[in-house]
């Protein structure tokens, strides 16, 4: 029965009918009767080697309720004219699109062909969660919010915990306010965690997440935590596939990076040129992008009253009155402006005002040093740690053409022959590989509770919000692949394989739920992960003493951790 | 500021340590355990000058109006300590490093640093931890501890066992010999048994990542034995593992797996990026100094018998400004104060090149001067402890000049 299962075919419907992943796999996320008697009935020879495949594969195929599911052997589970099996090139072409496979993807990719799903990807409208994950995402609140009120009554409250008498009372207050600073920043998290896993405009996750690593703050700064989610709101998920400028202006502009990188204290005659010098060598044109120390100077100088303040405007000259800028938390206050002129990479800028800031930015974003930069990143996420130079300098030519377009240079990315081919091996990051193995083995199912998600994420190192330095987390294998990594992330395996991990439990009661373990060997299993597996992988299953232990070495396996 | 004198001063000093230490100046005539070096790495750039304070330096105390360190008061318990004429340590050092610094424990080497001029925190750790000229092609998976490693390995496997107490593999450690790394901040139980990290391992067999898998299970379920070892005796002992937290549990974790089975480690700290508000004899700095003071102390006493073959170094990838900016922090500088503790180290002195602190004597208007690059520091140290050949050096740290500074 192992041998048949893995022909691995016929699990969709025939002659482009709309496939419904839900229809067909909410029933087999869940151990079934079969496996659980299987369980029961020989628990006595399960250490001798039990061919585990099989009977997970058995209970995988006769779930009730699927259109093609209720066959009760391989053989008519693969009727004749059923879609051709997904070749390798596709599956390692929608892993790198997506966090992870799931059945909905699968099946938008087969109704759409390539070219149509990436512009889908590249251009997604609505957002289409499912409405269980949507109906939490509208419980957080998050998007609602406003910094500017937020960051204003987090002062006002703070002004009053300082002018309290020092003893318990004040301590306690200090802890109440600290812990709403930790409930905050977790929210944020929580949202893009819950996107990243359910949402269908996968690409533009994916991007979202890739911004926030590249334009990384920290929530452990200053007042960061009442900040990350309308910066990931409001700042970076709009501009995630628009146009790289105005993610650069919506980063600048916004509280959390005037914070964290302390431009927000950057003023005439007290220049601060942290910033300044991180937005050409981490944001935009690289370290070895062609400009030096007096560059860095000159961009503070721009940047000087560029900040933050939730007060009422200062009060202002009269002449520096039509200067003065402020939206939300955001100030530009001429007062605290060098309006000298700068010379910035062989360009004169005179004295404007905010103005300068925009020309700046349009100088730096249109340096061909830039257009590589990015595509470099942008390759080297997508395509593996040594993208080919060609790639590179063809993504380069499509951002320089569009002025920036970050849709169109993934179009020329996704579409080249290093992507639809098959691409060298990218060991998955932390996030990549969290994602994708609950996408696999709850597909379908709406997890309730992200906590677990987050700290697996921090074992792992790569917590969202969680990178010190403004350098945001490696975008390459070695980051990742070491032996103090490796056996933290086989513990995670193990976790998340043996179920007992509490992502049904109630967020805010923290009510429990029974704990099940998930149900890898799946539909989509079969369909994309089991026809490609090593034999050293097979051989490892099949010696499995336990569903749970399948589970785990599945997931510990090279295929799981690469893609 | 009288660094020539000073110079003299130790150079004599260190002859006479040296003479009793025999013609070869090598450290340890047969030591049961051999040498051990630990990299302690203060990621972010910690602020040099107020922790070694310039203190006969009066523009010390005009360009850090608001965040200088007081004068050493001699009649005073606290405040900074007077190291010689020049230099005093931070107050928040006092009761730790400043201990050992009487002992002769330790010893300071400012104006070190590298020649990387980029003045960004994370090409400058990386071009430091790769230990590469700078000009000439550069290869991002070689760094200086690997190949340190891989020099050491004819004088067998015990003598150049090497380790990273990190989450992540450092630069540092990156290299063709897939050195283990472990982060000691949290230790559980194994997660599996030997079956089990069997059959995980033989998936990965003939692949690039073999080794690290393989050594990854293996090491976690060694640590997690002599974390149970070390636990059972602290309690045994009176001592509550609780009690300790942060770096100090962390130093005291990393001094069981030095002084029994590892020759080479490599530990960070963060936390140093102090533009803002950095505080002066309090505040965020002195705070961070304190706890890694407390650290290292626990790792002098943890290592026991041991603490006289190890040496450990305290680094960051830069100083920083040495005036203050204008929101009471500093900036990203230059040169920067190199530590070097141990219990053979020949220290309670400054040593390495100096100059005095003028307006005049900073680099570029704004920081510390490199005068002892680090790869001829290092490179020297190296070659004292192990006794390396000139080729050796070489493979270490290729085309510089390891300068003796007779640190052990």
């Amino acid at each position: 029965m192992s041998n048949a299962m893995t022909s691995g075919k016929g699990f969709f419907p025939v002659n482009g009918a709309p496939y419904t992943p839900l229809e067909c796999l909410s029933n087999v996320t869940e151990p079934t009767a079969v496996i659980k008697s299987f369980l029961h009935g020989t628990r006595g020879r399960l250490q001798r080697a039990a061919p585990f495949a099989a009977a997970l594969a058995l209970a995988a195929c006769t779930t009730p309720g699927s259109p093609v599911g209720s066959a009760t052997s391989a053989k008519s589970a693969a009727p004749a004219g059923a879609l051709a099996a997904l070749r390798r090139e596709d599956v390692v072409w929608l892993q790198r699109l997506t966090f992870g496979l799931d059945s909905r993807t699968v099946g938008d990719y087969r109704r759409l062909g390539r070219e149509r799903y990436l512009d889908q990807q590249l251009h997604p409208r609505d957002e289409a969660l499912p409405e269980p994950v949507a109906a939490q995402l509208r419980a957080l609140e998050v998007p609602q919010t406003d910094p500017a009120g937020k960051l204003e009554e987090l002062h006002e409250r703070r002004r009053s915990i300082n002018a309290m008498s020092e003893g318990a009372d004040q301590d306690q207050a200090r802890k109440v306010l600290n812990e709403e600073g930790n409930r905050l920043a977790y929210r944020a998290v929580r949202l893009q965690l819950l996107r990243a896993v359910y949402s269908p405009a996968q690409l533009r996750e994916q991007m979202v997440w890739f911004w926030l690593n590249h334009f990384s703050v920290h929530q452990h700064k200053a007042d960061e935590r009442w900040l990350l989610g309308d910066y990931a709101e409001r700042a970076i998920r709009p501009h995630a596939l628009g146009r790289f400028r105005d993610l650069v202006l919506a980063t600048l502009e916004h509280p959390a990076m005037l914070e964290y990188l302390d431009n927000a204290q950057n003023a005439v005659g007290h220049v601060n040129e942290n910033y300044a010098r991180e937005l050409m060598e981490l944001h935009t044109l690289g370290v070895d992008g062609g400009y030096g120390q007096q560059d860095v100077q000159q961009l503070a100088r721009v940047l000087t009253g560029v900040g933050i303040d939730t007060a009422a405007a200062p009060h202002l000259r009269r002449e520096s009155q039509g200067l003065y800028v402020r939206h939300g938390a955001f100030e530009f206050n001429p007062a605290r402006h060098d309006f000298g002129a700068k010379m910035l990479l062989g360009q004169r800028i005179d004295g404007a005002g905010f103005a300068e800031v925009a020309r700046a930015v349009t100088l730096i974003v249109r340096r061909p040093a830039c257009a590589h930069f990015i595509s470099r990143e942008l390759a080297t996420y997508f395509a593996g740690d040594t993208p080919p130079t060609e790639l590179i300098d063809a993504m380069a030519g499509t951002f320089r053409r569009t002025d920036g377009d970050i849709a169109a240079t993934l179009r020329t990315l996704f579409l080249s022959r290093q992507l639809t081919g098959l691409p060298a091996p990218i060991f998955k990051d932390p996030m990549r590989y969290v994602l994708s193995a609950v996408r696999l083995a709850y597909d379908g199912r709406t997890i309730t509770n992200t906590r677990p998600l987050l700290d697996w994420l921090n074992a792992l190192g790569e917590a969202p919000f969680g990178r010190a330095t403004p350098d945001g987390y490696p975008l390459t294998g070695p980051g990742w692949e070491s032996p103090g990594q490796m056996s933290r992330r086989f513990e995670i395996a193990r976790a998340i394989g043996s179920g007992n991990v509490h992502l049904f439990d109630a967020e805010d009661t923290g009510a429990a739920t029974t704990n099940r373990f998930p149900q890898l060997s799946n539909r989509l299993y079969y369909e994309a992960i089991e026809p490609f597996l090593a034999a050293n992988t097979r051989s490892a299953l099949d010696q499995a003493g336990s569903p749970q232990e399948w589970n785990t070495f599945l997931l510990a396996s090279p295929e799981m951790n690469y893609e | 500021m009288s660094s020539l004198m000073s110079r003299r001063r130790w150079l004599k000093l260190a002859g006479g340590t040296l003479a009793s230490l025999g013609a070869a100046g090598r450290l340890y005539a047969a030591p049961p355990g051999g040498p051990r070096f630990l990299l302690v790495f203060l990621r972010g750039g910690y602020d040099a000058t107020n922790t070694l304070i310039p203190y006969s330096s009066d523009f010390y105390y005009e360009a850090r109006p608001g965040i200088a360190i007081p004068r050493p008061d001699p009649s005073s318990g606290t405040g900074a300590l007077t190291l010689d004429a020049d230099w005093a340590l931070a107050p928040a050092l006092r009761e730790s490093v400043g201990v050992l610094y009487q002992q002769r424990q330790v010893a300071f080497v400012p104006f070190a640093g590298t020649p990387d001029l980029s003045r960004s925190h994370f090409e400058t750790q990386d071009s430091l931890e790769l230990g590469q000229p700078l000009d000439g092609p550069r290869d991002y998976r070689s760094g200086f501890l690997a190949r340190l490693h891989s020099t050491l390995t004819s004088q067998g496997p015990a003598a150049s066992a090497a380790i990273a107490f990190t989450d992540g593999l450092p630069v540092a450690l990156q290299g063709p010999d897939h050195i283990p790394n472990i982060s000691l901040r949290q230790v559980g139980k194994p997660p599996f048994d030997d079956r089990q990290a069997r059959i995980i391992s033989a998936m990965y067999a003939g692949h690039p990542l073999e080794p690290a898998v393989t050594s990854g299970l293996e090491l976690r379920r060694e640590v997690a034995q002599a974390m149970q070892t070390l636990a059972d005796e602290m309690r045994s002992s009176g001592r509550d593992a609780l009690s300790i937290k942060g770096f100090e549990l962390e130093a005291e974790r990393i001094a069981r797996l030095m002084r029994d089975e590892y020759r080479i480690g490599f530990v960070d700290v963060g936390g140093w990026d102090t533009h803002v508000n950095q505080g002066a004899t309090q505040g965020v700095l002195a705070t961070n100094l304190a706890g890694l003071g407390r650290g290292l102390t626990v790792l002098a006493q943890s290592l026991g018998a041991e603490w006289k073959n190890t040496v450990v170094v305290v680094l960051s990838e830069f100083g920083r400004t040495f005036r203050e900016n204008g929101n009471r922090g500093t900036d990203h500088g230059h040169g920067t104060v190199y530590w070097v503790l141990g219990g053979s180290v020949n220290g309670g002195r400054i040593a390495g090149a100096q100059r005095a602190l003028a307006r005049g004597t900073l680099f570029q208007d704004r920081d510390y001067p490199v005068l002892n690059d680090y790869r001829a520091v290092l490179g020297g140290l190296f070659r004292s402890l192990w006794t390396l050949t000139p080729a050796q050096c070489a493979q270490i740290f290729p085309q510089v000049t390891p300068v003796d500074l007779q640190l052990v």
